[in-house]
């Protein structure tokens, strides 16, 4: 190679001990930090989440996290399970159900618009739903989250799934303003449908996919909380819903996986920037 | 999430050009499209870089996530970058002479092109499938080489114009990049689809 | 350092990149993150601080190394320094605050290729010690933050009527919204820019004035 022949003041074993010097130096600064905002990181996570749902399901005082899958639900701690759904179940202090959450996503006018909605398993309706990330045009966009007639259409939004169980009776439709007759259909914003068809996709698209797993075994869930509200410690198979750091390598190691962290950081806020 | 692949496309290539909507890549934008038959290279060689670097990206993040060394995810795709446009150089010098000699230059700018691992990152962040990332790679390169084509040109013609003192340089490249913007702005929506 | 040039004093050293240097408004460097988070105030004093972090951070280790670092791959070693540095400020500011996190977005993770970081150490931090690398590598900081501050203060205030979140304008006030999208970007800088070569030229125009103080700038 011409570089070797042109360039022969330093021999390669320098180079290689510099390059493992350096790297070593790095290494340690990398696990250090990673290591020391582990916990920090994972409490602010849950936090977020925490205050995600509350936000959608009032009166909820606590969060589990599971995946519904065709064999039935398990808690998300025990790993991602092929193609399950993640879902929140949200109890209040007394450890009943109050409600689940989701995410949904739809393609927005700028960009992909992520929500967490909150869905009502008595009365099989959507009774609300909240802003996870979006990069609508402020002053137009935003108005999914501040018009009041727009968040009247998730009071009850009617979700109930057919006979068969395979899927909704009627699929969440976005109408022309002014035009909803239906308690499956939501009103769209006028000036802002593109917008309001990517909050009302985004939910039909994950709720056809998560209630038909979900609603045969909600029995489940309202039998068994993983509360922390019974006085008995967490197991470290599902105890927390995966957001404590765990003493085992093996689960401190879950939390930065992609779709994990994307969830979890993503629910902080509905994007600040976006509505200031 | 799936996106179709021409949603993906189209969105990125024009509704969220990478250097007009999403800020990437600006300092070539704004120090190599002062003539339109450098803006072209630079284009093509960015471009030819960002689907390697996709392609590298996507199997070292398999990698990472197999191995939960997350941490590692950042230093791992930086160096992978940079190693990429080295061996790309190298081939190149090897076995297309007049190729390296058009894009020789440019080569080593583009591993500190921000838009090259805005592909790397922004393809893990959306979770996108193997050809999702391609698609995605080949899009933004693509809309880097509009951009840059398209600013090349104006330049151009700025050239004869008679323009102020105070409005040469930089501020007047920004001026024009906000007024692309703009109309870029105007094709938003359109990978919103029914 | 240039050889020739004369000697800064350490107080100079910091200026150097708050004013006579500064990266966005002087060098105009690291454009990227400048234009993409500073749609508020605070998302801009955000990046400029995690900025200078990586900057300080880098630095200190390139200078501390710069004797036993091979020219040969001085660059690779100066890309991995600073890509650590990046992943240990990403840790930082998720344990800190999720929110300026998602608000930062992947540009947290860019500031690795950031211009100006990589120039520093190559231009300054490999030729000279520990304490001079990081004066500098504060004022570049510094000045950037400011740049950053400059450019986020005035898209905040026109696009939402806001500084760092509080109105000011009271409920009439119809934002200017564009300036928080990206073409505002692109104009608020280019604005900055026209300023700062107006007020040059004004110092030129009245240097030459006086013939004597012309000649020497000439």
């Amino acid at each position: 190679m011409t570089e070797a022949t042109l360039q022969p003041a330093t021999p390669s074993a320098a180079m290689i001990r510099t390059l493992g010097l350096v790297a070593t130096v790095c290494g340690v600064l990398i696990v250090t930090a990673y290591e020391g905002t582990l916990d920090a990181v994972n409490a602010n996570k849950k936090l977020a989440l925490e205050r995600a749902v509350f936000k959608v399901i009032p009166g909820a005082a606590k969060v589990d996290e599971y995946f519904a899958t065709p064999a039935g639900i398990q808690p998300a701690a025990t790993g991602t399970p092929e193609g399950g759904v993640k879902f929140y179940a949200a109890y209040d202090q007394a450890g009943t159900l109050k409600g689940i959450a989701a995410e949904g996503a739809g393609k927005g006018y700028a960009d992909t618009v992520r929500i967490l909605y909150a869905y009502d398993p008595a009365r099989q309706v959507v009774t609300g739903f909240g802003v996870v990330a979006m990069r609508e045009t402020p002053g137009i966009g935003d108005k999914i989250y501040t018009d009041p007639a727009f968040l009247k259409n998730f009071e009850a939004l009617d979700v109930k799934l057919s006979a068969d169980l395979k899927s909704l009776a009627n699929a969440v439709k976005v109408v022309k303003h002014g035009s909803k007759q239906n308690a499956w259909e939501i009103d769209a914003i006028a000036g802002a449908t593109v917008t309001s068809k990517a909050v009302g996709r985004g939910i039909n698209d994950s709720a056809q996919k998560l209630l038909p797993l979900l609603v045969p075994n909600l029995e489940k869930l309202n039998a068994a909380p993983q509360s922390r509200v019974s006085a008995f410690p967490p197991i470290a198979k599902g105890g927390e819903g995966g957001f404590e750091a765990a003493p085992t390598p093996s689960s401190t190691q879950n939390p930065p996986q992609p779709p994990f962290t994307k969830g979890g950081s993503d629910l902080a806020s509905p994007r600040q920037e976006a509505s200031s | 999430m799936s996106e179709s692949l021409s949603q993906i496309f189209i969105g990125t290539l024009l509704a969220n050009n990478f250097v007009l909507a999403m800020f990437l890549g600006l300092c070539p934008f704004l120090g190599v499209s002062a003539r339109l038959n450098t803006a072209l290279p630079m284009g093509a060689a960015t471009t030819f870089v960002m689907l390697v670097a996709s392609l590298c990206a996507f199997g070292l993040n398999w990698l990472v996530t197999t191995f939960h060394l997350e941490f590692l995810r950042l230093i791992s795709y930086i160096v992978i970058i940079a190693s990429a446009v080295q061996l790309v150089e190298m081939v190149l010098k090897k076995y297309s002479p007049a190729l390296f000699r058009a894009l020789g230059i440019y080569l080593p700018l583009i591993t500190t092109n921000c838009a090259v691992l805005g592909v790397a990152l922004f393809q893990t962040a959306r979770e996108y499938s193997f050809t999702q990332s391609l698609t995605f790679a080949a899009a933004g390169g693509a809309g880097f080489t509009l951009a840059l084509l398209l600013m090349a040109g104006l330049r151009e013609r700025l050239n004869l114009a008679s323009v102020p003192n105070v409005v040469q340089g930089t501020a007047l490249s920004l001026m024009l990049a906000g007024l692309l913007s703009l109309g870029f702005m105007g094709f938003a929506g359109l990978g919103a689809g029914e | 350092m240039i050889p020739g040039q004369k000697q800064l004093t350490n107080m100079e050293e910091l200026l150097e990149g708050i004013w006579k240097q500064n990266p966005v408004f002087v060098m105009v460097l690291g454009m990227c993150p400048v234009l993409a988070v500073s749609v508020s105030a605070m998302n801009a004093i955000s990046m400029g601080l995690a900025t200078t972090f990586v900057l300080v951070g880098s630095t200190l280790l390139v200078s501390l190394l710069r004797s036993v670092i091979p020219k040969e791959v001085r660059i690779a070693t100066y890309i991995v320094i600073i890509a650590t540095f990046v992943t240990v400020v990403d840790y930082l500011i998720q344990a800190i605050s999720l929110a300026v996190y998602d608000a930062l977005g992947a540009f947290i993770q860019l500031i690795v290729v950031n211009c100006i970081i990589l120039g520093r150490a190559e231009a300054h931090a490999s030729k000279n010690p520990p304490l001079r690398s990081v004066l500098n590598a504060l004022g570049m900081g510094a000045g950037f933050t400011l740049g950053l501050f400059a450019l986020g203060a005035v898209r905040e205030i026109l696009g939402a009527g806001k500084l760092f979140g509080v109105a000011l304008f009271g409920p009439d006030f119809q934002p200017w919204v564009v300036m928080v999208l990206p073409p505002g970007g692109f104009f608020v800088l280019g604005s900055w820019l026209l300023l700062f070569n107006w007020l040059n030229s004004r110092k030129t125009d009245a240097a030459q004035a006086k013939p004597v103080e012309g000649h020497a700038h000439v």
